[in-house]
């Protein structure tokens, strides 16, 4: 009994603990996307809202936003099919949020002797599975775009749903170097097999094994988050703002959401799958071992914590990274990202399993 | 016609079961930037044609001209190109100074010259910039953004105001240049603007994305752009080396040396090419300027045009009649008509003026260079994409402010 009861415990608080960090995270990053935004441009950014006098550097404004979206009216209009047009929305959140079940934040722990993995699901199709559920946001984008019964989001949703699968294939192709790599689908083996060195000193994170695989990787997922240079599904200046421009209230709020929570959830997965997840550089589970020889031991505690806060620096690098990108470069034309998916990311994603392959068949694996 | 069709069988003559799609885009768009609407014919994200509208912003400037005084009317030119509206004064009293016969002095001359160039800087820098905005380039809009405040300090300090300026007068401007002005306009010039140019350049012009969205993108033949009235830097973009700065000198920009680029595809591309290299020329023509700047008196010696001194208003009689007159029936502009242009940022304003010689105008006639590049902008981007039209919108800068007046 006591057992059940545990692991029922343990599940409920690894999702909570999972959920509430995706979503201080997505709360973090409209900030930082905001100050960043304004220090990249040279300016001040959003310093306004305060509690009590305390501004906090503009931190309290994704909270002004959040209440904003709730009072405001939640308005549908007249050619709105009204079924989908309220689905949408869901479908823009709940999908991401559930990817995010697979990945590990950290190697088992022992807890009132008990192993505990810090991971909602160590699923053996880890990888496949976060595929075929974010593949269900574009689902999102497409209803909102037809049940909106309006010109701009219809062309937004075209557009989207067009660019959404057509980044799917090469996003897919270019993990499978990483998998022949690795030998497995699972997120898990995945971040373990990144924590060998290569040739004694170099640490085996797949960006270091796969580079192009990671460039690809990288581009793909920066389509199909929607987000610049691709973000032309919303294209603010020329289609208004595409699929959710008969939005408002927190039927918007969510798409926003969904779109941040896709970015963090994008982060969290290069990081676990290119940089090593929760892997330090030659930190072992005793300590550090250095490649001269040389060791220092460390705690347990403190190297688990270590190994968490790895993976949550490197997820914070690659969502700043998103806004880093995002303010720098122009925006691609419709045709163009079409063409940059087909005609260069699907051959390069081809040359890079073949080039894989070869690579191991010739080290004799 | 002949591209029309050559495109619609490039197409295959729409998809099977497929029709057109009608869009409406503007007048409230976020592309628009003014008010501004195109009637769209759309085969999925192609433009099969376009339908320019305007008359949103329609302020009836000619008409409301013809109630006020000539001095009255220079405030109103203010909201013509309202991002460059030194440009707009300095263009309208030479008009009236045409048809007076007043020659203005050596000094007005080349302050006018200052803040002409001045203007055309911070004008292509909106232009640039909210260009940038439209196809997904924001930073570079804040970039210039800085700067052009900088340069509206300068101008604040000149007449007052930022935007509705009103700085010249017939004969003169409204006031002499303020005590060590020339110094600080120049440590704007040579300190920030510089910079921030080449910073957009550094971001743009090698970057490979923003290459493809503008290479080849509404492209115009010279001899298209000329029958439908190019002026300016979208003419020039296009190969033609017309800028009436040099080909027609006025004021004094025969003294200065300066370039005028051109282009060669009249593309989105070459556009702003052409635009980039003008902010720097402007900067060359502002450093002579304020190099041969003479002294003596900014205003005509000619109490027709000109108030009198406010201490002898209070002084004497005759003075204050003057004033009173001036003022209350306006400076008498003997009969005739006349048509006078200036190379302003967008190309050639033209003011076409005609006295019956009252004090206020029979009709003025704008010739905005906004006008033709509208209407020029369905044979730029038919047969390409809607993101294409905004790019083109934004390079061609139209401004609803002169274009409706």
């Amino acid at each position: 009994m006591t057992a059940v009861l545990f692991l029922v415990v343990v599940a409920l608080a690894r999702i909570a603990i999972v959920f509430s960090f995706c979503f201080g995270l997505v709360v973090v990053f409209t900030w930082a996307e905001r100050k960043g935004a304004a220090y990249i441009q040279d300016r001040r950014g959003p310093n306004r809202a305060d509690i009590l006098g305390f501004r906090a550097w503009g931190m309290f404004h994704p909270l002004a936003d959040a209440l904003k979206f709730l009072f405001k009216e939640d308005f549908i209009p007249d050619n709105a099919q009204r079924l989908f047009y309220q689905l949408a929305p869901m479908f823009a959140v709940a999908p991401v949020l559930m990817s995010i079940a697979v990945v590990p934040f950290g190697p088992d722990v022992t807890i009132f002797g008990r192993r505990v993995a810090l991971q909602i699901a160590d699923l053996n199709v880890g990888i496949l599975y976060i595929f075929a559920v974010t593949g269900m946001t574009v689902y999102g984008v497409v209803l909102a775009g037809w049940g909106s019964g309006s010109k701009y989001p219809l062309l937004g949703g075209l557009r989207s749903s067009a660019q959404m699968l057509s980044y799917e294939v090469s996003m897919g192709l270019s993990l499978v170097g990483i998998f022949m790599v690795f030998e497995s689908l699972r997120l898990s083996r995945i971040v373990a097999g990144q924590g060998e060195l290569l040739f004694g000193f170099l640490p085996k994170w797949g960006v270091v094994v796969q580079p192009l695989g990671f460039i690809l990787f990288i581009t793909a997922q920066y389509a199909e988050a929607n987000r610049t240079p691709f973000d032309l599904p919303e294209g603010e200046s020329e289609l208004v703002a595409g699929y959710h421009s008969e939005y408002a209230s927190f039927k918007f709020s969510m798409f926003m959401m969904g779109e941040y929570l896709h970015m963090v959830i994008g982060a969290v997965v290069v990081a676990t799958l290119f940089f090593g997840g929760w892997q330090v550089p030659f930190l072992a589970d005793t300590g550090f071992v250095l490649p001269g020889g040389a060791s220092v031991p460390l705690p347990e505690i403190l190297v688990i914590a270590l190994r968490t806060g790895s993976i949550f620096l490197k997820s914070l690098f690659f969502t700043w990274l998103y806004v880093w990108v995002r303010w720098t470069i122009p925006r691609f034309r419709y045709d163009q990202v079409m063409r940059l998916g087909w005609k260069v990311l699907l051959p390069l994603s081809l040359v890079n399993i073949f080039a894989t392959g070869l690579v191991l068949l010739l080290l004799g694996k | 016609m002949a591209e029309r069709n050559e495109m619609e069988t490039r197409n295959g003559k729409l998809d099977l079961q497929s029709e057109p799609m009608l869009i409406n885009i503007g007048p409230s768009h976020p592309a628009t930037h003014t008010t501004l609407r195109f009637r769209a014919t759309l085969d999925g994200e192609t433009i099969l044609d376009l339908e320019p509208e305007f008359g949103y912003l329609h302020r009836g400037f000619e008409k409301e001209s013809e109630a006020a005084t000539w001095t009255q009317v220079i405030p109103y030119t203010d909201r013509l190109n309202y991002v460059s509206p030194l440009m707009n004064n300095v263009g309208y009293v030479m008009a009236v100074e045409k048809l007076c016969g007043i020659e203005v002095t050596e000094r007005c001359k080349y302050i006018r010259v200052i803040i002409s160039e001045i203007s055309r800087i911070i004008d292509h820098m909106v232009c640039i910039g909210t260009n940038m905005v439209d196809i997904g380039a924001l930073t570079n809009f804040w970039y210039f953004w800085k700067p052009r405040e900088e340069v509206y300090k300068v101008i604040e300090e000149l007449c007052g105001q930022r935007l509705t300026t009103a700085y010249t007068r017939i004969g003169g401007v409204m006031a002499d240049l303020p005590e060590g002005w020339t110094d600080r306009l120049l440590a704007v010039c040579r300190g920030v603007i510089p910079e921030c140019i080449a910073d957009v350049n550094a971001l743009l012009t090698k970057n490979r994305i923003f290459i493809e969205r503008t290479m080849g993108i509404g492209p115009i033949t010279p001899k298209d752009a000329i029958a439908l009235g190019f002026t300016g830097p979208c003419l020039r973009a296009a190969g033609v080396p017309l800028d009436l700065r040099k080909d027609e000198p006025y004021l004094v920009y025969d003294r200065f040396d300066f370039d005028v680029p051109v282009g060669e595809a009249g593309d989105t591309c070459d556009r702003y090419m052409v635009r980039m290299e003008e902010m720097r020329q402007s900067l060359r023509i502002i450093e002579q300027a304020v190099a041969q700047l003479p002294g003596g008196p900014v205003n005509v010696d000619d109490p027709r045009f000109i108030l009198p001194p406010k201490p002898q208003v209070y002084e004497n009689i005759e003075a204050l009649m003057n004033h009173f007159k001036i003022i209350m029936e306006g400076i008498r502009v003997p009969a005739g008509e006349v048509y006078s242009a200036t190379e302003a940022a967008n190309g050639e304003l033209g003011f076409y003026i005609v006295s019956k010689g009252g004090g206020s105008p029979w009709k003025i006639k704008v010739r905005p260079p906004c006008f033709p590049l509208f209407q020029g902008i369905p044979h730029l981007v038919r047969g390409q994409m809607i993101a294409d039209l905004i790019a083109v919108l934004g390079s061609v800068n139209i401004i609803a402010g002169e274009l409706d007046r």
